[in-house]
């Protein structure tokens, strides 16, 4: 028993920054985490079918994070942010040395709260969390050509959202098939 | 202006992400090498991963609040481990910093690994070959250590340390040199009083190697590992002992390190 939930907790801190990124505030997200994790170790029996407990907690999260995101007036998820409070941002922001860098950090982190969720999602599963893009999609119950379209169109769309305001230099959009 | 890209999205991501094998990366690689357009793309998405990395991973250094450790202890009690884990990740974040967030123009078309797949298969190997070795467990004694450090120093590079771990009972014994694969590592091997060994597998990151800010963790063959990269290099803690034993040594080797 021990073991099992020393196994879990193991997967706490990957469980709440991919919670952050993905709400953009702190105390939601970290409610997504609790919520998740009660519901993980009140499962555990479930979870001995399945082998890969890291997909199975991060499965657990996106359930309850649809469940709330549902709860909460049908908002849907990304707009429960408040986009008056970049400064959520700070963990990041403290540690970026270099000035002009934390601006840049800080506008791909408002660029990122702009997406719907569904892109931040499979963005931050694929590109902070590094899972594989199958374990993508059974984390989020979708199929991998969906996690691949989120992809793209999540990424391109940082992309201009992030280089929209800053120098030119960088081409608009560019469209690879 | 190629106007004609034969990468599909799904290979650039992949690309982009590090899922591809030596194969396809050498493919891709070659289309990429006659596509600005498409290197423009990696350049930049490659950059948002790093900058996700960058804003957030601070997260998972932050004291785990009192409502989830209930959790877990209402699970069963685990409090000791719970706290010093919580410690030791925000040492790691420091590590984390801007792993060069330059969104525009970064265009190089940089190598993925691999890298940290070979790392781990040739730590656990060496792992193996030495730790049941009785009569030449070390090229060089500790005794020498001094000029053991010297000399892994400089054929991988880079100014090495055999961490001190005494403070979790483990004295070192010595260190060698190794194939890694793509270049020299250093091992170093360590012993506790009860004689229960484990080694730290050494050699230096490969060029852009983001830094990774948190323990890995990777289990082969039975033995266990934790690693972690910064620009430098990469170490890795190895041994046959249970998990969060072994994440307590590898916390004191890298604060040893990284003082």
């Amino acid at each position: 028993m021990d073991d099992i939930a020393a196994a879990v907790a193991e997967h706490i801190p990957r469980l709440r920054r991919y919670t952050r990124a993905l709400v953009g505030d702190r105390d939601l997200a970290d409610d997504l985490v609790q919520d998740c994790l009660e519901r993980a170790l009140s499962r555990l029996h479930l979870w001995r079918r399945h082998g890969d407990l890291r997909a199975w907690l991060f499965t657990i999260l996106h359930n309850v994070h649809v469940n709330a995101a549902r709860r909460r007036n049908r908002a849907p998820a990304m707009v429960a942010i408040d986009p008056a409070k970049p400064q959520l941002t700070d963990p990041g922001l403290s540690v970026a040395p270099v000035q002009g860098v934390g601006l840049e950090l800080a506008q791909l982190a408002r660029a990122l709260q702009q997406l719907p969720a569904e892109q931040r999602q499979v963005i931050l599963l694929t590109g902070l969390e590094g899972m594989r893009y199958e374990e993508t999609a059974r984390v989020l119950g979708i199929p991998v050509g969906t996690v691949m379209s989120r992809l793209s169109r999540g990424r391109e769309a940082l992309r201009r959202l992030t280089s929209g305001g800053g120098e030119g230099g960088q081409p608009r959009l560019t469209r690879v098939k | 202006m190629t106007g004609s890209v034969r990468l599909t999205e799904g290979q650039l991501h992949a690309y982009v992400d590090g899922l591809l094998t030596d194969e396809e990366r050498a493919h891709i690689e070659a289309l990429l090498s006659a596509d600005a357009e498409a290197q423009a793309m990696v350049g930049a998405y490659r950059a948002q991963n790093q900058a996700l990395h960058s804003l957030f991973d601070g997260v998972m250094g932050e004291p785990r609040p009192a409502a989830m450790d209930a959790a877990l202890v209402r699970r069963r009690g685990l409090v000791l481990a719970i706290a010093m884990r919580s410690a030791a990740a925000i040492m790691l974040i420091a590590l984390g910093g801007v792993a060069g967030w330059t969104l525009r123009g970064a265009t190089q078309p940089v190598p993925q690994y691999n890298f940290t797949e070979a790392f781990v298969r040739y730590a656990t190997s060496a792992h193996l070959v030495y730790l049941p070795e009785v009569r030449h467990p070390v090229e060089v004694p500790a005794k020498e250590e001094a000029h053991l450090v010297a000399w892994l120093s400089k054929r991988l590079g880079q100014q090495v340390q055999a961490p001190n771990l005494t403070g979790v009972g483990f004295n070192l014994v010595g260190g060698r040199l190794l194939p890694s694969g793509y270049g020299p590592a250093a091992q170093f091997m360590y012993e506790n009083e009860s004689g229960q060994r484990l080694t730290i597998y050494v050699r230096a990151s490969e060029n852009n190697t983001p830094t990774e800010t948190a323990f890995r963790f990777a289990h082969q063959k039975g033995v266990s590992m934790f690693y972690w990269m910064d620009q430098a290099l990469a170490y890795a803690v190895i041994g046959q002992v249970d998990r969060e034993r072994l994440h307590q040594v590898a916390n004191v080797a890298y604060q040893t390190i990284n003082p």
